[in-house]
């Protein structure tokens, strides 16, 4: 059974301008110890379709569909069913490691809750294994660390206890929104390959929420491409990058300045911006701004199909061809 | 590309930092450009680059004066602006421009686009009448390529990159010869970061602009600069043409810095030579002795220690400063 399976989700927000809708219709589904990168702009909904598994929407979000976490829908579950899941089996990696860690509490009892809480062991027991999670996840000097309050540590050192907090009940998905966008690049460097080792080491599946399509590149085994709350692509990382069938995705690769490659002249772009959520477009919400639109574009929205061995695509126009 | 318009000389920011206690701290000074040269010319751009903390930003402002500079020269077309009063600072603002890094926070939110891009020819000509100013505010806005008809909208109805749009287009409304952007696309989506990109390269192109291009987006930097600086702890490390630079790394830090930028490619990502940098950069309150990359760096010795590395000229054109460049 996947360890994640997404079906139908939708996430609408009622707003005072109207209702906006954040996910529609997303289907996706994740294996044990399999990495699926979601990549996509502000707005395309990569963050809300986890957080309403995760039962974290803000209070004026309203989830459809179902969220299957080893078999159990998630959505609409009691706050004692979600409590039971996330933290232990499910945990998280945010995006700002300042903001989420809180800033009262020293680091190893921030570490040491979650083990008290899910697995009823003693204050020692939950400091010991705090101080051997900080090791594994390379911070140096752990036995200090654990006395620490947040802000006494550099950004790079709190997104490691971010993570430390992750893995401490050994949870079998770990959702990382973003997790190296506040980061120096050297530090990403250090907290990808830490991903990676855990993914490879303990087998736990990861979904990689990023708009960086080199941190994909590097550490997801297959990508979702999601623009105005739909999936446009998925498929296969290597064959994403070797062969984007979706304009949307073949425009992000394009746009995306290459570190290996000198660049010439003017770059490549998307031309206009992305959707207003409250008035997407009719037909594909990509055709405003794509090079290859049609009528029909314009007029019926295109499915999620099926074109090779992993690949789906919602285009109705051959790339390749046009 | 001939005449050297900027001319920076060994420029100093210290900011005073009290340490230990609000009541009984010293003082310290917390050196956010610690000795920086460089020359500009008309139509050039130089990427500045390095991670947070390293001054690339603080080096933007104080060639603008617009943060207390401690020691050096900033000569602008031959007069040292650090000696100048504040009338005449004013005058040279109409040439050196800004661009800041997060769109929205950088326009007022009471004013419309029209009035804000409106705002430095007030300033500067306020005998100008207004259908000669409302002109060139339509004229601009073209440029940037805003539409005509958003000129009563206020920021927060345009999107961020349209908000850096306005941003350009009142630093470009005074003609300026010199625009510092710092960060200019970080805060942008990748589809519109190559647009803003274009913009910019297409100004500099038609009204042979300079630009100070500071951002840590290291693929950015190659695409948009002719010169690239490699920044770490107020000093600079690595100076050179941006082939060069990008093909040949001479300092240690430049190489693992490009070695951390992630490609996309999966197979070329995946198969690339790691070298990861250990640590966080040091506290810039107490910098290391003699190189302040040692640290970090993999080919640190005793030498490193006792002595600061000066820049040296490896090739024409390309400055590193590093003990050890020939061996690496």
């Amino acid at each position: 059974m996947s360890i994640l399976d997404i079906r139908n989700l939708n996430v609408r927000f009622a707003t005072q301008d109207g209702e906006v809708s954040a996910v529609n219709d997303v289907s996706l589904s994740l294996e044990r110890g399999e990495c699926l990168g979601i990549v996509g702009e502000s707005g395309s909904g990569k963050s809300q379709t986890f957080m309403a598994g995760m039962g974290l929407l803000a209070a004026n979000g309203r989830p459809t569909g179902k969220v299957l976490f080893d078999g159990k829908n998630l959505i609409g579950a009691d706050e004692d069913t979600l409590n039971a899941v996330r933290g232990d089996r499910m945990s998280m990696i945010f995006q700002d490691p300042m903001t989420s860690l809180t800033p009262h509490m020293r680091v190893g009892r921030q570490l040491g809750e979650v083990l008290i809480r899910h697995r009823g062991v003693s204050e020692a027991e939950a400091r010991a294994q705090s101080l051997t999670m900080l090791k594994r996840v390379q911070i140096p000097e752990a036995e200090r660390r654990l006395d620490m309050y947040p802000h006494e540590l550099s950004g790079g050192l709190r997104q490691r206890v971010m993570i430390a907090m992750a893995l401490m009940c050994s949870p079998e998905l770990i959702i990382a929104d973003e997790p190296t966008t506040a980061l120096d690049v050297t530090v990403q460097a250090q907290i990808l390959d830490i991903l990676r080792d855990v993914k490879e080491r303990l087998n736990t599946a990861v979904i990689l929420i990023t708009h960086d399509l080199g941190v994909i590149a590097g550490l997801a085994d297959r990508v979702a491409v999601m623009y105005a709350g739909r999936i446009v692509e998925v498929g296969d990382v290597r064959s994403i990058f070797a062969d984007p069938r979706h304009p949307y995705t073949r425009g992000l690769l394009a746009c995306t300045p290459r570190l290996d490659e000198a660049g010439a002249g003017l770059m490549t772009t998307i031309s206009g911006q992305p959707p207003n959520l409250q008035r997407l477009p009719s037909g594909c919400s990509f055709h405003p701004r794509c090079a290859h639109v049609t009528d029909r574009c314009k007029t019926e929205r295109p499915l999620l199909e099926v074109v090779g061995p992993s690949r789906a695509k919602a285009c109705f126009v051959d790339v390749k061809a046009a | 590309m001939a005449q050297s318009l900027l001319q920076v000389r060994d420029l100093k920011v210290y900011f005073p930092v009290r340490t230990g206690g609000v009541l009984f701290g010293e003082y310290t000074a917390l050196k956010a450009v610690d000795g920086i040269s460089f020359d500009l010319k008309s139509g050039e751009t130089l990427g500045v680059v390095g991670e947070s903390g390293c001054g690339k930003s603080t080096l933007g402002r104080a060639v603008l004066q617009l943060v207390p500079v401690t020691a050096g020269a900033v000569s602008w077309l031959g007069s040292d602006l650090t000696q100048q009063d504040k009338a005449e600072i004013k005058k040279c603002r109409q040439e050196l421009q800004i661009v800041f890094q997060d769109p929205l926070a950088s326009l007022d939110p009471r004013m419309t686009a029209g009035d804000i891009i409106a705002e430095p020819l007030r300033n500067y000509f306020p005998q100008m009448s207004s259908d000669e100013r409302k002109a060139k505010v339509q004229d601009i806005m073209a440029k940037v390529g805003l539409l005509p008809a958003m000129v009563n909208r206020y920021p927060h109805e345009f999107s961020g990159g349209q908000c850096q749009r306005i941003g350009i287009a009142r630093a470009m409304i005074l003609r300026p010869k010199l625009i510092v952007c710092d960060e200019p696309v970080s805060a942008l989506d990748v589809s519109i970061r190559a647009q803003v990109i274009n913009l910019l390269m297409d100004l500099q192109k038609t009204f042979n602009l300079s630009l100070i291009f500071i951002s840590h987006d290291l693929a950015v930097v190659r695409h948009i600069s002719h010169r690239v600086m490699v920044m770490y702890l107020g000093r600079v490390m690595e100076l050179a043409e941006r082939e060069s630079l990008y093909r040949t790394p001479r300092h240690p830090y430049t190489q693992a810095l490009l070695a951390a930028v992630p490609i996309p490619d999966p197979d070329k990502e995946r198969a690339k030579k790691r070298l990861i940098l250990t640590g966080d950069p040091p506290s810039p309150l107490s910098p290391p002795s003699g190189c302040v990359f040692r640290t970090r760096c993999g080919k640190a010795d005793d030498t490193c220690t006792s002595a600061t590395p000066v820049l040296d000229a490896a090739s024409s054109g390309h400055e590193v400063a590093c003990h050890h460049w020939r061996n690496i």
